[in-house]
C-alpha cells in the first residue's frame, strides 16, 4: 500500500513536471463556435499546435453558412470560388440551417489563420474570426 | 463559397403604401444580386378595423422564378387579384407629373401554410411561424435569404409571426404575355387592430452604406400620429412627412370606383412619407395610431426594447427645449441691458 502510494505521488510529480518543462503536449482541444444573425462567436481563438482540436460549428441561423480556416492566400481563392458545398477536408466545412458540425484539425505549426463564411456578402455582413495557434 | 443568394423579400403594411422608386417596403433581390422584378407597388389602408393591402409585382424579363417574403399584421381574411388603377391614381394624386410607377425562440417548428393563392405569374402563400421556421420554409422553397435575414426575421417575428411569401415565376408570366412592366396587383384584406408601416426590410439585403428610398402614402380616417414623428426637426431618421391633409373627394371617388374598392370612405385622411435613408439606418418601423389618440405604439415601431434602436425623442419634448432656449436667451438679453443702462438697483447699505 505504501509502495503504491510512493508510485502514484511520484508519477504525478512527474506529470507536473513534464506540462511545466512543455515535454508533454496538452491532450485534445474542444472549441465552439456559435453562428447567430450571420456572426461567429468567438471571434477569436487560440489553440496550441501538434495536438488535435475539434472544432464544433452551431449554426443557429435558419439559413447555410461556411466556416473556411485558412491563410490569406487561401481565402483569396474561396472567395472566387464556385464550389456549392464543402465536406471532405477538415478546414472547409459547410454547415446547414439550425445544425451543428464537428471537424478535427491538427495544426503543425504556429500561425495565424482566418475563418470566414464566403457565401455571397456573408463576409462583408461580418463572418469572420481569427484562429491563432501557438 | 460564391454562389447565388436570391431573398426577394418585401414588406408589408398597413395603412396606405406606394412605392414609387423603390421597392414598396422590401427589397426584391433575384439571382446574384440582379433585381428582376422592375419594382412593387404597394397600397395599404386602414378604415373600421380592417387593413386593405395593394401591392403590384412588375414583371421586368427574364426567365425564372423569384419571390419575396413580407411581414404581416395579422392574418388576412382575404387574398385576391386588386384593382386596375388604384396605385397609379394615388401616386398622380401627389405627384401629378412623374410619368413614374408605381417568435422567434428557436424555432424549430415548421412554419403553418394558412392559405395559398394563384394570382397570374404570382404564387402567394401566407405563412405563420417563428423567424427560423419562416427562414427554413422560405429555404425549402427555393428563397435564398441575404445573411441578415435571420435577424430582420426574427425582429418581425418576435411581434407578429405572420408573413406573406409571394413567388413570381417569370416563365410563367412571359408565357401568359405579360410585357415588361406590366403589374399584378394585388389586394390583401387584414383585420388588425393596430397598423404599422414596416419599413426595416426594405433594407434587407442591402450594404450598410445603400440607400433606401420609397414613397408610403397612408390612408386613414383621421390624421395620424407617427412614430418615429416623421414631421420633427430632429431624429426623423430619413422619414419626412411630404403631404398631410384631408383626401380629396376625387381621390376617393377614383379610388372607389376601383375593383374591390368599393370600401374607400366618404372622408379620409391622405399621408405621405418619403424615406431616404442609409440601410444601416433603417432598423424600425412606422407606427401609426389612426385612432386619435396620438400615442403610436413603440412595440409596432420596433424601437427597444423590442428591436435595436432607441426611439427618438418625442418632438413635444423637442418643441420644449425649443421654448426654454428662447425663453432663457430673451432673458439674457434684458438683463444685459439692464446692465448696460444701470436699470439694476443694489439694495442700499443698512436700508
Amino acid at each position: 500500500m505504501r509502495v503504491l502510494l510512493l508510485l502514484s505521488a511520484v508519477v504525478g510529480l512527474l506529470l507536473v513536471a513534464g506540462q511545466a518543462a512543455g515535454f508533454i503536449q496538452p491532450g485534445p482541444q474542444r472549441v465552439e463556435i456559435r453562428i447567430h444573425y450571420s456572426h461567429f462567436t468567438p471571434s477569436a481563438i487560440s489553440v496550441p499546435h501538434g495536438v488535435p482540436v475539434t472544432f464544433v460549428l452551431i449554426n443557429q441561423d435558419p439559413i447555410d453558412h461556411e466556416w473556411l480556416l485558412g491563410d490569406a492566400a487561401f481565402q483569396e481563392r474561396h472567395r472566387k470560388g464556385t464550389e456549392p458545398h464543402h465536406a471532405g477536408t477538415p478546414n472547409e466545412v459547410s454547415i446547414g440551417p439550425l445544425s451543428t458540425v464537428e471537424t478535427t484539425i491538427t495544426f503543425g505549426s504556429p500561425q495565424t489563420l482566418q475563418y470566414i463564411c464566403h457565401l455571397p456578402g456573408h463576409e462583408e455582413y461580418g463572418m469572420v474570426g481569427t484562429l491563432t495557434v501557438s | 463559397m460564391r454562389r447565388l443568394v436570391a431573398a426577394p423579400l418585401v414588406a408589408f403594411s398597413l395603412l396606405l403604401v406606394v412605392v414609387a422608386p423603390a421597392f414598396a417596403c422590401g427589397g426584391l433581390i433575384g439571382p446574384n444580386g440582379a433585381v428582376n422584378l422592375l419594382r412593387t407597388t404597394t397600397l395599404a389602408a386602414y378604415h373600421n378595423g380592417v387593413e386593405h393591402y395593394v401591392t403590384a409585382f412588375q414583371f421586368a424579363g427574364g426567365g425564372g422564378a423569384f419571390g419575396s417574403i413580407t411581414p404581416l399584421p395579422g392574418i388576412p381574411s382575404s387574398v385576391v387579384r386588386g384593382g386596375d388603377w388604384t396605385l397609379q391614381r394615388l401616386v398622380r394624386e401627389t405627384d401629378p407629373p412623374s410619368p413614374t410607377l408605381l417568435f422567434a425562440g428557436l424555432a424549430r417548428d415548421s412554419a403553418q401554410v394558412l392559405q395559398q393563392v394563384r394570382i397570374d405569374a404570382l404564387d402567394i402563400t401566407i405563412l405563420k411561424g417563428g423567424g427560423a421556421a419562416i427562414g427554413l420554409w422560405a429555404k425549402q422553397h427555393g428563397f435564398r435569404l441575404p445573411p441578415d435575414a435571420p435577424e430582420v426575421l426574427d425582429f418581425y417575428a418576435n411581434r407578429s409571426p405572420i408573413f406573406m411569401a409571394a413567388s413570381f415565376d417569370a416563365d410563367a408570366a412571359a408565357a401568359r404575355g405579360q410585357s415588361v412592366g406590366d403589374g399584378t396587383p394585388v389586394h390583401i384584406t387584414i383585420p388588425t387592430d393596430n397598423p404599422w408601416v414596416p419599413l426595416r426590410i426594405l433594407a434587407l439585403g442591402k450594404a450598410a452604406s445603400e440607400t433606401v428610398q420609397a414613397d408610403v402614402y397612408l390612408l386613414t380616417d383621421r390624421k395620424p400620429a407617427m412614430l418615429p414623428d416623421p414631421s420633427g426637426l430632429l431624429a426623423s431618421r430619413g422619414v419626412k412627412l411630404t403631404h398631410s391633409e384631408a383626401a380629396s373627394s376625387s381621390l376617393l371617388a377614383d379610388l372607389r370606383s376601383d375593383k374591390g374598392m368599393s370600401w374607400v370612405p366618404q372622408r379620409a385622411w391622405l399621408t405621405k412619407i418619403a424615406i431616404d435613408a442609409k440601410a444601416s439606418d433603417l432598423r424600425f418601423d412606422l407606427a401609426i395610431d389612426a385612432s386619435g389618440a396620438g400615442s403610436p405604439s413603440l412595440r409596432d415601431a420596433g424601437f427597444a426594447p423590442f428591436g435595436p434602436m432607441k426611439a427618438p425623442p418625442q418632438q413635444i419634448s423637442l418643441w420644449l427645449l425649443l421654448l426654454i432656449g428662447v425663453a432663457l436667451a430673451f432673458g439674457a438679453v434684458g438683463w444685459l441691458t439692464a446692465v448696460a443702462g444701470g436699470g439694476i438697483r443694489r439694495p442700499l447699505a443698512g436700508a
